[in-house]
């Protein structure tokens, strides 16, 4: 992914240099988490435990990427006393490290949860998690996008589609409901497969906070309209 | 003209030529508006030839610290200089427009010029304490203007010094030469100066340049302190001052008024990219 820079560089190179490494690690740092959510989702089509507990390992290089980041936006704000959509803009490398960091940490579970629903058979509607989870992890992928490109339409765009992860998420909640109440003995792996549909939703919540600052640093403001949440899950 | 202080008014477009309108001290429907003590009017300013400012319009609004920051050569300093009207000792140097102190307009004033630098005091980039003893440095300026007793000279001595935070730094060798103390108790020396004749208004034209970070660090905490009584106009090239030590902010460029707005907007939100790009390091 290219990176874009703010109309005019910095004087000091250095700074800039220090920017866009910022921008490429949180880059990167997304890239791994989406890796890490389709590889959990394809260990739990396939009840390949060994393939979960790869992705389970792997969240590991996230947290330290995380650690990496914070050290780096301490070290510019310390020396370069950024101001304006610099400040902005690295006030938001934090907070969107922490949320990529919570999206790896809901893929690792999923690839816990699967290596637990492979001790019992298999349960059908394991495959209506997919579309869902490619969902979550095309909210992701296209609020990155909108992240290297500063672009604050795009980011409003995947904002605006996490509502309809969250109307799939109800309707597969309802699924799940019925299908344990027909047949009692699937309610522990059901009841993980909630927790796994769950997890896919809160993705989608971490895709629109980074979406969220990529408005704040691009706009100067919060993006503070009223969010219309389609998980009627309470309703239910 | 107005500064954008609300946020729904972020990348406002720069307003059309010739709008003349005063810049004026922002302040939120929640607080009531400090009140003007310096009213700038279309103020033009020329070095022989040399058009330095360009029609500004700007309110500095009374006992707050307003700071003006830009490039160098975008005529900060000499705006400042028109305040108390320092430029007129230089030749070829004038001033056309209005500088309203308290309604009136001291470029045309009829006030005694000394009168009128007494109000609006100077402290410069250089400490200039004069060549005699600490004492005799703010007695100095008092006896031009008031005839004290031994024992109330003394007090208001004590008085000035110690709200420049210095007396307890000089008390117990104020007889000793202004020049023997170091470069940042001269500065709070030249600033208890200024204080001693009581003015309305104190300028400081990059008063921490030359000082070391404490010293520096003094100084802005003089200025809160300062700031109770007085009005308070700073020009400085270090931003991260203007950012701590302010609470307005204008920036200048090529003789023009870029942009005046409360001090935490202007260093996290600017609305003009001029702003934007000097702040933050990227101008040129």
């Amino acid at each position: 992914m290219n990176t874009m820079t703010s109309p005019h560089d910095h004087i000091v190179k250095g700074f800039d240099a220090e920017m866009s490494r910022l921008t490429g690690e949180i880059a990167a740092m997304g890239e791994l988490s989406i890796k890490q959510l389709e590889a959990a989702m394809d260990a739990l089509g396939k009840r390949d435990s060994k393939a979960a507990q790869r992705v389970v390992d792997n969240d590991d290089a996230l947290d330290s990427q995380e650690r990496q980041i914070s050290d780096d936006v301490l070290h510019l704000l310390a020396l370069r006393a950024p101001m304006a959509r610099d400040l902005r803009e690295i006030l938001a490398a934090l907070r969107i490290a922490s949320d990529i960091e919570r999206i790896g940490d809901y893929a690792a579970n999923v690839a816990k949860r699967s290596m637990t629903l492979n001790l019992s058979a298999p349960v059908p509607l394991v495959g209506s998690l997919a579309p869902m989870a490619r969902m979550a992890g095309r909210l992701v992928h296209d609020a990155m996008l909108a992240y290297v490109a500063h672009d604050a339409e795009m980011a409003h765009a995947v904002w605006e589609r996490d509502a309809d992860l969250d109307t799939l998420y109800t309707t597969l909640f309802r699924e799940l409901l019925t299908y344990m109440m027909e047949d009692a003995r699937s309610i522990t792996a059901c009841t993980h497969l909630l927790f796994i549909a769950k997890n896919i939703e809160r993705i989608g919540d971490h895709a629109t906070n980074v979406a969220e600052n990529i408005w704040f640093v691009v706009r100067g403001a919060p993006l503070d309209e009223p969010r219309t949440k389609q998980d009627q899950t309470l309703e239910t | 003209m107005t500064p954008n202080t609300s946020p729904q008014h972020i990348w406002k477009p720069t307003p059309p030529a010739g709008d003349n309108e005063a810049f004026t001290a922002p302040h939120t429907s929640a607080t009531v508006a400090p009140p003007v003590k310096i009213s700038v009017r279309n103020l033009n300013f020329h070095y022989g030839r040399f058009h330095a400012l360009k029609d500004i319009s700007i309110d500095i609004p009374e006992k707050r610290v307003t700071a003006f920051i830009g490039p160098s050569g975008c005529g900060k300093s000499t705006l400042l200089r028109t305040f108390n009207r320092m430029f007129e000792i230089y030749p070829e140097q004038r001033a056309d427009g209005q500088i309203l102190v308290d309604g009136a307009n001291i470029l045309d004033s009829r006030e005694d010029i000394a009168r009128i630098r007494a109000r609006i005091g100077m402290v410069f980039q250089k400490p200039t304490p004069f060549p005699m003893s600490i004492y005799e440095n703010i007695a100095f300026g008092i006896r031009l203007y008031e005839r004290l007793q031994k024992s109330e000279m003394d007090a208001r001595v004590e008085q000035c010094l110690a709200r420049a935070a210095l007396w307890d730094e000089v008390k117990d060798k104020l007889h000793q030469s202004g020049t023997s103390l170091s470069g940042g108790q001269q500065q709070r020396l030249c600033i208890a100066r200024a204080v001693a004749i009581k003015p309305e208004v104190i300028l400081l034209d990059e008063p921490c340049s030359a000082l070391d970070p404490i010293s520096t660090a003094r100084v802005e905490e003089l200025l809160k302190e300062l700031v109770r009584e007085y009005t308070v106009v700073i020009v400085t090239h270090n931003m991260q001052q203007a950012a701590r030590a302010s609470d307005f902010t204008a920036f200048m460029y090529l003789g023009e008024l870029v942009e005046f707005g409360n001090t935490p907007t202007i260093f996290t939100r600017p609305s003009r990219q001029q702003t934007e790009d000097y702040i933050t390091g990227r101008f040129g």
